[in-house]
């Protein structure tokens, strides 16, 4: 059994007669102790996907799938006390900005341990104990003072590191790193990443790093999801999806990573942006865009079709041709 | 943190030498004199009149006046009331535990109920309680004191008869003023001799109640208002997600994360409020007929008795302005990004 099983995920903003798809019809699985890419342009959806699964959205999206489960439990219809028994415990997430990921207000040991009282009642010298635990954990130095740190005394990697030291302070079985380096130096950028796969690997934890460094995620990924325009596009396992895309969209990517290395968002490789909130095409969503289109393309949504460990959502994929690269 | 308070020191030395010289100019712009005022319709023989000034010393050249004002005030000297003779500074410290009093229970009313509908308003964005909020906010801002405190009086006091109409204590009870703060000073009577003075801590409470409430219904639009604001922009901050995100309860969210962080500008802003306050507080006491030290000023104004003008509204204004720098020093303390600044 998977740890996270997302089946027919729809998330949608707006008004109920005029909305606005922002998630539709996505399928995630991540299994113990794996490591998950999602990749894609910015406004594909992937923060969204991650939020509506912890439960982050209350009050603003709604949420709509025909299977929503972590760890055996059905995140659709718990309670939210339940919920918030496993978010912050069993999945941790961190964001993309650390420098405002903390509260101002309080110290950096304080952020820390309220999470180890919260969820494992951990009180006095042990509280303490764990918490300068997990700051050597991340690797910052000189843990002991920076305890009583705020946060605006601390640099960017360094905030990220304690935002980490947060989210691994249960020992979660899922972390979800939302483009966690996008906000950092690049020097900082591949120190951030090295401690995330190790904690991976060492914590045997499931990680979902969403990033646009497809370079990164060759790298280190099991299995990767590009998404595009609320839709996960192409799944598969790592070095088989590099080598041979079967989806247009995962080409364009591929074709410009030099690029997305440097932290570019953009594609120069297909012209044009992901279709928003009011231009969201009748037929296959990259329709506009895509090199390979034919007229019924713009008519018919592609359904997702398996292909050997994962699937594609394409008319025309690119199964028997030799990618350019 | 030392140079902060440093810097804003600094800046109230200027604005103590303003206030000195409107101060001064202001009530001598209003026409006649404190002689005049005292013989009043009588005639008065212009002989006497001059000998009268001459003994004020209001004679002299005004740079003159001023520059001995200003050298009285180096000394520590407020002078005395020309009408009663009495030390300014004496009759000032009589008179102000009833101000504070009034104050303290109208700020403490504006806040208590201000950052209470201002919370629940932005949890609740949107919905009907906003609305009602955010209109009768607008409406207590735009509110006219003085109309306000007769409108109160009439429905509460004159048809419901619930509340007395004016002072701060039944003329039946007769208590020693220990501390000057009626609550108290009632407080200690009553349980001192419980059969003599029964019932009249809750007397000079129900003397309370209108003021503070007339008092503090322009500070507490802006709480509440300034309250549902911050709330909502800290709401939206990265860090409240992250808080969500750690699995804590949604009171924990607001209390300890959001609020704290959206009531630094909500600080500032009551701070600013002690201002409106004092100005509040001279046409209420005037309502409510208030011994206190708006209506002192009112009736020194009306008899031009200048030294207790000057130095009255002078005192007033340092208490003012020292209020806002200790507000200052708050915000500091509050906002460990301004403790920690050079
Ligand atoms: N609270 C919200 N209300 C309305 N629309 C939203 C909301 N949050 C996100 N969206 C929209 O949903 C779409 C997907 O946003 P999302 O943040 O998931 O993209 P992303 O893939 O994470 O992009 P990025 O790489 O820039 O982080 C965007 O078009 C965005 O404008
Ligand atoms: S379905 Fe058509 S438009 Fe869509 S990706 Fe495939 S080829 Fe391109
Ligand atoms: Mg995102």
């Amino acid at each position: 059994m998977s740890l996270l099983e997302i089946k027919n995920l729809s998330v949608q903003f707006g008004r109920k007669d005029a909305p606005f798809n922002a998630v539709e019809g996505l399928d995630l699985t991540v299994n113990e102790g794996e490591l998950v890419g999602i990749v894609g342009e910015s406004g594909s959806g992937k923060s969204v996907t991650m939020m509506a699964m912890m439960g982050l959205l209350e009050g603003q999206g709604r949420i709509v799938a025909d299977k929503l489960s972590f760890d055996g439990k059905d995140l659709l219809t718990i309670s939210a006390r339940e919920r918030r028994k496993i978010v912050g415990k069993d999945i941790a997430m961190i964001f993309q900005d650390p420098m405002t990921s903390l509260n101002p207000s309080y110290t950096v040991g304080y952020q820390i341990m309220e999470v180890l009282k919260v969820h494992q009642g951990l009180r006095g010298a042990a509280l303490k104990a764990r918490a300068l635990e997990l700051m050597q954990m991340v690797e910052i130095p000189a843990a002991e003072s920076r305890l009583s740190a705020y946060p605006h005394q601390l640099s960017g990697g360094m905030s990220q590191r304690v935002v980490i030291a947060m989210a691994i302070a249960c020992k979660p079985k899922l972390l979800i790193a939302d483009e966690p380096t996008t906000a950092l130096d690049v020097t900082i950028q591949a120190q951030i990443m090295e401690l995330l796969v190790s904690l991976q690997k060492s914590q045997n934890m499931a990680l979902i790093m969403i990033t646009h460094d497809l370079a990164v995620i060759a790298e280190v990924a099991q299995r990767v999801a590009v998404m595009y325009a609320g839709q996960v596009v192409e799944m598969g396992a790592v070095p088989g999806l590099f080598r041979q895309p079967v989806h247009p969209y995962t080409e364009a990517l591929l074709s410009s990573i030099p690029e997305h290395s440097k932290g570019a968002s953009r594609l120069s490789t297909l012209p044009g942006i992901v279709p928003g909130q009011y231009d969201r095409p009748a037929g296959c969503l990259l329709s506009p865009r895509c090199p390979y289109v034919q007229p019924n393309c713009r008519q018919d949504r592609p359904a997702l079709s398996p292909h050997g460990e994962g699937a594609y959502r394409c008319h025309y994929p690119l199964l028997n041709k030799e990618t350019a690269r | 943190m030392f140079t902060f308070i440093l810097r804003r020191l600094g800046l109230l030395i200027p604005t103590f030498f303003g206030i000195t010289l409107l101060t001064f100019g202001l009530i001598r712009m209003i026409p006649g004199d404190p002689v005049e005022v005292m013989m009043g319709e009588r005639s008065l023989d212009p002989q006497m009149h001059a000998e009268a000034l001459h003994r004020l010393g209001l004679d002299k050249p005004l740079y003159a006046q001023y520059f001995d004002y200003l050298s009285n005030l180096a000394r520590g000297d407020l002078g005395q009331s020309l009408v009663t003779r009495e030390n300014v500074w004496a009759e000032f410290t009589t008179l102000f535990p009833a101000t504070l009093e009034l104050a303290l229970c109208a700020m403490l009313f504006a806040s208590v109920v201000g950052l209470l509908a201002g919370v629940l308003a932005a949890i609740k964005r949107g919905s009907l309680f906003d609305h009602g909020v955010m209109g009768i906010s607008l409406t207590g801002f735009s509110m006219p004191i003085f109309w306000w405190g007769l409108v109160l009086i009439m429905f509460f006091s004159v048809s419901l008869g619930w509340t007395p109409v004016s002072g701060r204590l039944d003329l039946m009870f007769d208590i020693p003023p220990d501390t000057g703060f009626m609550l108290i000073d009632a407080w200690r009577a009553e349980a001192a001799d419980p059969e003599y003075n029964a019932g009249a801590f809750k007397d000079a409470l129900m003397h309370l109640i209108l003021p503070s409430i007339v008092l503090g219904t322009i500070p507490l639009a802006v709480i509440a208002r300034m309250t549902r604001s911050s709330m909502l922009e800290v709401m939206q901050e990265d860090y409240v997600r992250t808080a969500r995100a750690k699995g804590l309860s949604p009171a924990r969210v607001i209390f300890v994360h959001t609020l704290r962080n959206a009531l630094i500008p909500v600080l500032t802003v009551m701070g600013l409020q002690v201002g409106v306050l004092m100005g509040g507080a001279v046409l209420t006491e005037t309502i409510f007929s208030w011994p206190g030290i708006g209506k002192w000023l009112i009736d020194a104004i009306g008899r031009r008795d200048y030294p207790v003008v000057q130095n009255g509204i002078l005192i007033v204004a340092t208490l003012v302005i020292l209020t806002n720098f200790i507000v200052d020093i708050l915000y500091g303390i509050a906002n460990p990004r301004i403790r920690h600044a050079k």
